[in-house]
């Protein structure tokens, strides 16, 4: 997993630098997340992406959809040198995760506050089947602030969807200002908890706590599971670590050199 | 409309348990009995569009044919980047019903007025989008929607032409209906507004015009062949929708008839033209008031007529030269 973790954030460099495209340090945010989950948690086949009894996993936070792709590639969903089109013209590798035409993906996103309520449908659905897999999504905290979340929340605790986890990347740093200047979610947990959830607070960045969050599911019978994972955003390049900066910018030069001898030496 | 619809979306069910119902907390009374027969077939999403357009697309993937109700704008617009991102773009199976098109709840106000949704349905791609204008057409199009695949929207109506097929009629998804022949003028109608495109045909054959009376059930795909024909054969044409008068039927009409090389010789939308209606009442009294009634139709026929009369005389003229 920690190998993953590395190629995952070595991949999103170099896609998000090569194709001159944004939001490195939210890949960075939840590298581990995705690493924790596609390096042991995710029941899925490679060889059978379609497979009915997979778990399914969605990035709501579409735009760290580079961080998806690597994790798919180096799991064997497709070929890794297909990372290299990532953002190019004519690629099917959108700056935000799509399905279309590539293997793994469950959901396309990239508008925020969609990705909870389709995978709550998909929990749903489940329970009718009375199918034991389970659906991961994972949420950014700035997309917090979209209501629609919200009604998703309320529907998942109503219906006692406990095979459906949201993890949120709780790095605290939005687009242009952090979270606490922008819209406060804090008490955040408590906010969760009072809709009717079990939360799990965790280091987002510490694997062993992560498996053992995400592995637990369903923890709390009867409840679904908010993960809040605490994580800093650019994680990994110290000059990019909690820096709003780093959201948008691409890195290009001495700047991609000085990141990738960081990311090679983790 | 809606009481047919869900009478045989009720029976479709039971033959098919991968059929699903989602409300946004609307249908008191209507959907009771689907409710009753089907309980795990149904839900109730709350007052929460964006989430129920999610859910379905959710349930969808997963493989059921899930169709979300409720009325107005409000399973169109208010969650309309849910029916793009979510719905359409993963070819989810999922079947979006508006009941109350048009003015239908013409006097609860302006939020109930639903007179976009075609415009901005039709230009989402990939989305099937069904306007039936007869309890008839409502029945056979809720069927044909289980069968087809992909995301699609049914509009359904206060009003209606009653029954409108003839005996063994066979309905077909995307195929304009004829249901007056004539060669003077042709009416074009989607929706429950048919019955006053029925209702204007009867008063201009009374006059001495015969007006070709089409229901254009299906918005997309559109029948373009059937409106060349009308384009060809009859003296013009004129559109009667439910809607603002741009972007809905009689914005297909142009659009196809332009691109198609097949302009008919006059041609009028009758539509809601002079912007939000500000005023509420019954969808009689609105249809009167901005210009879409029976006697619009007529009036804009009688007109078409007349002016077409008169070109022909100087076409005459033209061609002697």
């Amino acid at each position: 997993m920690r190998a993953l973790a590395k190629s995952i954030r070595i991949h999103a460099l170099k896609m998000t630098s090569a194709g001159g495209s944004s939001h490195v340090g939210a890949v960075f945010s939840m590298a581990d997340i995705v690493a924790v989950l596609y390096g042991g948690v995710l029941r899925v086949d490679p060889s059978a992406p379609q497979w009915p009894d997979r778990d399914r996993f969605i990035l709501s936070k579409g735009h760290a959809g580079a961080g998806v792709y690597a994790a798919l590639a180096e799991r064997g969903f497709f070929p890794v040198d297909r990372l290299s089109q990532h953002y190019r013209d004519g690629s099917v590798f959108s700056g935000h995760v799509s399905h279309k035409g590539i293997p793994g993906v469950e959901l396309s996103t990239g508008s925020l506050g969609h990705g909870l309520s389709v995978g709550a449908g998909m929990a749903y659905g489940a329970k009718l089947d009375s199918k034991g897999h389970r659906i991961f999504v994972l949420l950014s905290d700035g997309e917090c602030d979209e209501g629609s979340n919200w009604e998703a929340i309320l529907f998942a605790a109503h219906h006692r969807l406990d095979n459906l986890v949201a993890i949120v990347d709780y790095n605290r740093l939005q687009s242009l200002a952090p979270v606490s200047e922008t819209l406060e979610l804090e008490p955040f947990a408590d906010k969760w908890r009072a809709f009717g959830w079990a939360v799990v607070e965790v280091d987002g960045h510490d694997h062993v706590c992560l498996q053992r969050a995400l592995r637990a599911v369903p923890g709390s019978p009867g409840r679904p599971t908010a993960v809040i994972a605490h994580t800093i955003k650019g994680k990994g390049v110290s000059f990019m670590e909690n820096t709003v900066l780093w959201h948008y910018r691409t890195a290009k030069g001495d700047e991609f050199e000085r990141a990738l001898a960081e990311l090679e030496a983790l | 409309m809606r009481d047919a619809f869900i009478g045989r979306l009720t029976q479709l069910a039971a033959a098919n348990p991968r059929l699903f119902l989602i409300t946004g907390d609307l249908g008191f009374g209507v959907l009771t009995k689907f409710a009753a027969a089907r309980p795990g077939q149904f839900l109730n999403a709350g007052v929460a569009e964006s989430n129920m357009t999610g859910l379905a697309t959710g349930l969808a993937l997963e493989g059921r044919i899930v169709f979300t109700y409720s009325i107005g704008n409000f399973p169109t617009l208010r969650c309309l980047e849910q029916v793009r991102n979510d719905a359409a773009y993963h070819e989810a199976n999922v079947k979006i019903v508006a009941i109350g098109g048009g003015f239908s709840y013409g006097a609860l106000g302006m939020s109930h007025h639903a007179t976009e949704d075609l415009a901005v349905l039709r230009s989402v791609p990939g989305i099937t989008v069904v306007s039936p204008g007869c309890l008839w057409e409502v029945e056979e199009v809720t069927e044909a929607l289980v069968q087809t695949p992909g995301t699609c929207y049914l509009r359904l109506d206060k009003s209606s032409a009653g029954r409108t097929n003839r005996p063994g009629e066979y309905f077909q998804l995307g195929k304009i209906r004829t249901l007056r022949s004539g060669r003077d003028v042709t009416l074009l109608a989607t929706g429950g507004i048919l019955a006053q495109a029925l209702q204007a045909a009867d008063q201009l054959a009374a006059d001495g015009v015969q007006a070709r009376v089409l229901s254009a059930h299906t918005i997309r795909p559109f029948d373009s062949e059937t409106v060349f024909r009308a384009c060809r054969e009859t003296g013009g044409i004129i559109t009667v929708e439910g809607h603002v008068g741009g972007g809905g039927l009689g914005g297909l009409v142009a659009e196809t008839c332009l691109e198609g090389g097949v302009v008919p010789r006059a041609f009028y939308r009758i539509g809601l033209r002079a912007g939000f209606a500000s005023v509420v009442g019954s969808q009689e009294y609105l249809r009167a008031r901005y210009g879409m009634d029976g006697a619009a139709i007529v009036a804009s026929a009688h007109q078409m007529v007349q002016r077409a009369g008169r070109l022909t005389v100087a076409g005459r003229v033209d061609s002697a030269r």
